[in-house]
C-alpha cells in the first residue's frame, strides 16, 4: 500500500530523512519508535505532504502510483490520514465544519442568493448532513467525548486528550486506508490511552485492509495493540526492523543499545562513500 | 496579475434592459431637486427641507480624511427613476422584468420561508412590499419611505433629519436633497416583532445613484430587527450609494439592524447610520460590507439615557482594487450606559481595510462600560490593513477595553485542513469563515449561509 524507497528529505537545506524504505502492506500495524529529533514526525509530514519539506531523492508511493508531487488534499483524497501530534488551533472553524465539507462538497455553480438556501433546505442534503452528524455522535460516545464537541472550534481549548481524540474522531468518520498516528499516545493519562487503543483495534476490525503507521517513544500503548512490525528510527534512518520483540527491548534498555548499532551504520557509510 | 479575473468577472452582476417611466436629467441643481419633490407630491416643508440639504451640500467640502473620493463625478449621475407607474402590491402585479430580477436575488424564496415582510427597493423606488397583516392589526408601520410620508406625516416631520441632519457631512445633505425610498418604521409600545423584517435593494441602472432613506422608531419596550441587503449589478461607470439611515430607540425598546451590503466593485457606498438610544434601551449594529470600490461607514450609536446599551458588530472584506473604511461610533452622553465594538475586516488580492472608530464619554457620564475589539486578517502581501481608532474620554469613573490584532493564515493551519481532504480554496475559505464567525453567528440563517458562499467567491482569486 505505502511503498517509500531511499527517500531524503530536507528543510531548510538540512537534511533530515537519510534515505528510508519502508513497506506497508493492506491490514498491517507498523509501530516505529526513536528517540526526539530522529526524524519520524518529519517522516509522518513528507507522507501526508506538508509544503515544507523538500523531497531531495527517492520515492513515495501509494497503491503503486507515485506520490511526491501530489499535494496534501489529493493524499487525503487517496486514503491517507495524519493524525497530528500538534493539531493546530483553528478559530471559528469546527470538527463537524471540516468533516461536512470533506465528505459532502457543494457542487460549484455561480448561484445567487436564494438559490444557495433554497439548495440547502430541499432535503437531500439536509439529511445527508443529519446523517453525518448522527454518525459522528455516535463516535464521541465511544471517545467519551460530550455532543457538542464537534461544535466547539478546532482544537482552541482542547485539553491534551481531548486534541488526541479529536484526531481519531476525524480518522474515523474519514475511514482512511492508511492511518499515521504521530505520538497519538503522548499527552494521554492511562484512560484516555485505553480508549484511544480500543478505539483504533475496532477501527481496525471493521476496516481489516486499512493500514496504521504508529509512531510512538514508548511501548506503552502496545499493550493494548499488537503490532506486525516494529522500526527503529534513529538520525533520519530506520536502523533496525523486527517483531514486538523490538518493542520490548526498547522499554526495556532504551534506545542506547540501538546507538551503537547506528555507529556501526555511519562508519559502513564512510567506508563506502 | 491572473486573480484579478475572479473580481472582474462580479458573481452577482446581471442588469435587466432598463424600462423606466421617468428618470431625472443627469447632474444636480435646483431643478432636479424640485421636480423630485414635485413628482412625489411632497408637502412643502419637505421641498423645503430638500432645498436647504441641497445649499448644504453645494458649500460642504469633500472629506479628506478618509477614502479617495476624488473620482466621484456629481454632474454624471442620475438623481432619480422613477421604474414604474405604481406600486404593485402582490407578486404578480410587477413587470416581468422586475420579477426576474427579484427571482434570481430569490426574494420570492425569503418571503415563502415566512422570514417576514418585504420591502424591495427597485431603484429608487419601492415597487414590491407585502407586510403581514398581523403585525399591521398590531400597530407597526413597515412600509417604504415615500409612503410613509404620504401616510404618516406627522410622525416622520417629528423625526426626519433629527439624528442625521443635513449639515452633519456632505453626503448626508447629498441624501437629504435627492433622497427616494428606503424604509420607515414604526414599532408601538411593548410590542415585540418576532420575525426580521427585511428590505432588498438593488441598484440597475448605470450612473445612478441611490439615494435611499430609512427612519427606524421603536418606541418604549418595543422590540424589531431590521435586515437590509444589497447586490448591484456591474456596470462600467461608477455608481454612487449614499443612504441615510435614522434609528430612535425609546426608553427599553431594543433595536437591531442587520445590514450585508454587496455592491459590485464599482459602486461608491458612502453611507450615514447613526441611532439615538434613550434610558435603558439597546440598540445593535450588525454591518457586513462586501464589494464595493469604497465604504466608508461607521455606524454609530448616541447614548442618550441612563443605561442605554449600544453594540456595533463591523465586518469588511476587500478584494483587488477595493477600500473598505469601515467601524463605528459610540457616544457615551450619560451614566451607566454600556457598548462593544467589535470589528472583523479581512484583506485579500491587494485590498484595504481600514478600521475608523470613535469612542467618547462626556463629562460626568460615570460607570461607563466599553469594549473595543478590531481583528484584522490579511491574505497576502499586497493587501493592506489600517486601524484609526480614536478615543476622547472626559470622564475618570469609567472601564474601558481596547484590544487590537492583525494576522495572516498559517501554513500550519492550511496543511492542517488540506491533510483532510480540503482543496486550498476550501482551506482558505474555512479559515476565513472561522475568523469572521463571531459576526456570522449573528446573522439570519439565510444571510449567513450566503455570506459564506460570498466569502469563497472572493476567496476564488486568491490561492493556486
Amino acid at each position: 500500500m505505502l511503498d517509500i524507497k531511499n527517500l531524503k528529505v530536507s528543510i531548510e537545506n538540512k537534511e533530515i530523512l537519510k534515505g528510508i524504505d519502508l513497506e506497508v502492506n493492506h491490514g498491517e500495524l507498523h509501530v516505529l519508535m526513536g528517540p526526539n529529533g530522529s526524524g519520524k514526525s518529519t517522516l509522518a509530514q513528507v507522507v501526508a505532504g506538508h509544503p515544507s519539506y523538500k523531497i531531495e531523492s527517492g520515492e513515495l508511493r501509494f497503491e503503486s502510483s507515485k506520490i511526491n508531487k501530489l499535494t496534501p488534499d489529493k493524499r487525503a483524497k487517496l486514503g491517507i490520514f495524519l493524525a497530528f501530534q500538534h493539531p493546530v488551533e483553528i478559530p471559528g472553524v469546527s470538527v463537524f465544519s471540516v468533516l461536512r465539507k470533506v465528505k459532502k462538497p457543494r457542487t460549484r455553480t455561480s448561484s445567487v442568493r436564494g438559490k444557495v438556501y433554497s439548495g440547502l433546505a430541499a432535503g437531500g442534503n439536509l439529511s445527508k448532513v443529519r446523517e453525518l452528524r448522527k454518525e459522528l455522535v455516535s463516535h464521541l460516545s465511544s471517545l467519551k467525548l460530550s455532543e457538542d464537541f464537534i461544535s466547539r472550534p478546532l482544537n482552541e481549548g482542547f485539553s491534551g486528550g481531548e486534541k488526541k481524540r479529536s484526531e481519531i474522531l476525524q480518522m474515523m468518520a474519514l475511514k482512511p486506508k492508511l492511518v499515521i498516528l504521530d505520538e497519538i499516545d503522548s499527552g494521554l493519562d492511562v484512560d484516555a490511552l485505553k480508549i484511544v487503543a480500543t478505539t483504533l483495534y475496532h477501527y481496525n476490525e471493521v476496516n481489516p485492509w486499512s493500514s496504521v503507521l504508529l509512531i510512538t517513544h514508548y511501548a506503552r500503548i502496545l499493550k493494548y495493540l499488537k503490532p506486525d512490525f516494529v522500526h527503529i528510527m534513529m538520525d533520519g534512518k530506520i536502523i533496525k526492523s523486527g517483531s514486538m520483540k523490538l518493542a520490548s527491548e526498547v522499554e526495556k534498555s532504551g534506545y542506547v543499545r540501538f546507538q551503537s548499532i547506528n555507529q556501526k551504520l555511519k562508519i559502513k557509510d564512510q567506508k563506502y562513500n | 496579475m491572473s486573480n484579478a479575473v475572479a473580481i472582474n468577472d462580479y458573481k452577482y452582476g446581471f442588469n435587466k434592459p432598463e424600462n423606466y417611466v421617468f428618470k431625472s436629467k443627469r447632474g444636480l441643481s435646483r431643478g432636479v431637486v424640485e421636480q423630485i419633490s414635485s413628482m412625489k407630491n411632497e408637502p412643502v416643508w419637505m421641498r423645503e427641507f430638500r432645498l436647504r440639504a441641497l445649499e448644504i451640500f453645494f458649500s460642504k467640502k469633500m472629506p479628506m480624511w478618509g477614502a479617495d473620493l476624488s473620482t466621484i463625478d456629481f454632474d454624471n449621475i442620475f438623481y432619480y427613476i422613477k421604474p414604474t407607474q405604481k406600486q404593485g402590491t402582490s407578486w404578480k402585479d410587477l413587470p416581468k422584468e422586475i420579477k426576474d430580477t427579484y427571482d434570481a436575488i430569490g426574494i420570492p424564496e425569503a418571503e415563502k420561508k415566512f422570514l417576514g415582510g418585504v420591502t424591495a427597493q427597485y431603484e429608487s423606488e419601492s415597487v414590491y412590499h407585502s407586510f403581514q397583516k398581523k403585525w399591521e392589526d398590531k400597530g407597526v408601520i413597515f412600509c417604504d419611505m415615500d409612503t410613509g410620508l404620504r401616510k404618516y406625516p406627522d410622525i416622520v416631520k417629528s423625526y426626519f433629519g433629527r439624528s442625521i441632519p443635513p449639515a452633519d457631512n456632505k453626503f448626508a445633505a447629498l441624501n437629504s436633497a435627492v433622497w427616494s425610498g428606503g424604509s420607515f418604521i414604526y414599532v408601538p409600545p411593548g410590542v415585540s416583532v418576532d420575525i426580521p423584517l427585511q428590505a432588498y435593494f438593488r441598484i440597475n441602472a448605470a450612473n445612478m445613484g441611490q439615494f435611499e432613506r430609512t427612519l427606524i422608531i421603536v418606541d418604549e419596550g418595543a422590540y424589531v430587527h431590521y435586515v437590509e441587503g444589497c447586490t448591484a449589478p456591474v456596470y462600467s461607470t461608477d455608481s454612487l450609494h449614499a443612504a441615510v439611515v435614522e434609528i430612535f430607540v425609546k426608553k427599553g425598546a431594543r433595536c437591531r439592524y442587520t445590514t450585508i451590503q454587496n455592491w459590485s466593485s464599482n459602486v461608491y457606498n458612502l453611507v450615514t447610520k447613526r441611532a439615538f438610544v434613550e434610558e435603558d434601551g439597546i440598540m445593535e449594529w450588525v454591518d457586513g460590507n462586501i464589494g464595493s470600490k469604497i465604504t466608508m461607514k461607521y455606524p454609530s450609536c448616541y447614548l442618550v439615557g441612563r443605561g442605554a446599551r449600544g453594540e456595533i458588530l463591523s465586518l469588511a472584506l476587500a478584494n483587488s482594487g477595493q477600500h473598505q473604511d469601515a467601524g463605528g461610533k459610540l457616544m457615551f452622553l450619560a451614566p451607566d450606559t454600556s457598548g462593544e465594538i467589535i470589528s472583523k475586516s479581512v484583506s485579500v488580492n491587494g485590498g484595504r481595510t481600514s478600521y475608523r472608530g470613535l469612542v467618547k464619554v462626556i463629562k460626568n457620564a460615570k460607570g461607563v462600560k466599553c469594549n473595543v475589539r478590531c481583528d484584522a486578517l490579511i491574505l497576502d502581501e499586497q493587501s493592506r490593513s489600517d486601524t484609526y481608532p480614536t478615543m476622547q474620554v472626559d470622564e475618570p469613573d469609567i472601564t474601558m477595553g481596547h484590544e487590537a490584532s492583525v494576522s495572516k493564515i498559517g501554513e500550519e493551519q492550511l496543511f492542517y485542513l488540506m491533510s483532510r481532504g480540503l482543496s486550498e480554496l476550501e482551506a482558505t475559505s474555512l479559515i476565513v469563515n472561522g475568523f469572521i464567525e463571531p459576526i456570522v453567528k449573528e446573522l439570519p440563517l439565510e444571510y449567513a449561509v450566503e455570506l459564506n458562499r460570498l466569502i469563497q467567491l472572493n476567496m476564488e482569486g486568491s490561492v493556486g
